[in-house]
């Protein structure tokens, strides 16, 4: 099930980044947005599909959806 | 005519007991806390005290990083060449230059070849530098406390500091943390 775009607050671009700045970027979005919004995040970095399970866990945040496309991961994350 | 001294003011000023209010013990941690002693001063180590640094307050975990002996350096600005007062404090700051921009590799350094080829590396693979991410780790709200000791032993003064530091502690409020529950790391 994908998300609608719409619903989308913000999105974090952190391709070819690697650690530990996607996780680094995403904290410092999830500030920008209220409760409850959702942020997407696009990642190359392969050690973030585990990173950010441990994000969410630590954090509470919710990760709602994370898929793989062409090497490209997207996260979509609920702020708590 | 006879000369008469002037009766000298006797007004001596009564002192006044020492007012300074006693700090209290502000850094009160808890057991989800991560607390860096940072006591080295090489790139690689400076670097990875930051990625852990700027991570671990990306994971919303309250993190602090005591900086002490040679890790001291790095909290240095950048544009700073030489701190101390005395020669010898001069000296030592001549040989570890300021800044954390300015860190040496322990291995490899070859006269800073290997710096500059981890620079370039860290380019390539999209890695932030530790300048970078000391910029990130105080946005997220890392404290950075200064070691008063290595301040007075290395004659650093504060105004030598990077914006954004703490005061100044000593080891017993670094013990304080640990002992209240935040996890140490000694880099």
């Amino acid at each position: 099930m994908a998300t609608d775009a719409k619903q989308i607050a913000q999105v974090v671009d952190a391709k070819g980044l690697s650690c530990p700045m996607p996780i680094v970027k995403t904290a410092q979005a999830v500030k920008m947005v209220a409760p409850g919004e959702l942020i997407e995040v696009l990642a190359t970095d392969p050690g973030s599909t585990k990173d950010f399970v441990a994000w969410a866990k630590t954090t509470g945040n919710e990760l709602v959806e994370q898929t793989v496309d062409a090497g490209v991961y997207r996260f979509v994350i609920r702020r708590k | 005519m006879t000369l008469t001294a002037e009766p000298v003011a006797t007004e001596v000023a009564v002192p006044q007991p020492a007012t300074v209010p006693v700090p209290e013990h502000e850094h009160e941690a808890s057991p989800k806390d991560v607390l860096i002693i940072l006591y080295s001063g090489e790139l690689e180590k400076t670097w990875a005290a930051m990625i852990l640094a700027s991570t671990s307050a990306a994971m919303g975990v309250k993190t602090r990083v005591f900086v002490t002996f040679w890790g001291f350096q790095a909290f240095v600005k950048d544009s700073k060449r030489i701190t101390g007062e005395n020669w010898m404090q001069k000296m030592m700051s001549f040989m570890q230059r300021p800044g954390i921009s300015h860190r040496k590799l322990s291995k490899m350094n070859f006269l800073g070849m290997g710096p500059w080829m981890m620079g370039s590396l860290a380019k390539k693979y999209g890695t932030a530098s530790p300048k970078e991410l000391l910029a990130m780790a105080q946005e997220l709200g890392v404290e950075f406390l200064p070691c008063q000791m290595t301040m007075d032993m290395f004659g650093i003064a504060k105004d030598d500091l990077i914006d954004g530091m703490s005061e100044p502690v000593g080891a017993a409020s670094v013990i304080a943390l640990m002992s209240e529950g935040a996890a140490p790391l000694f880099i």
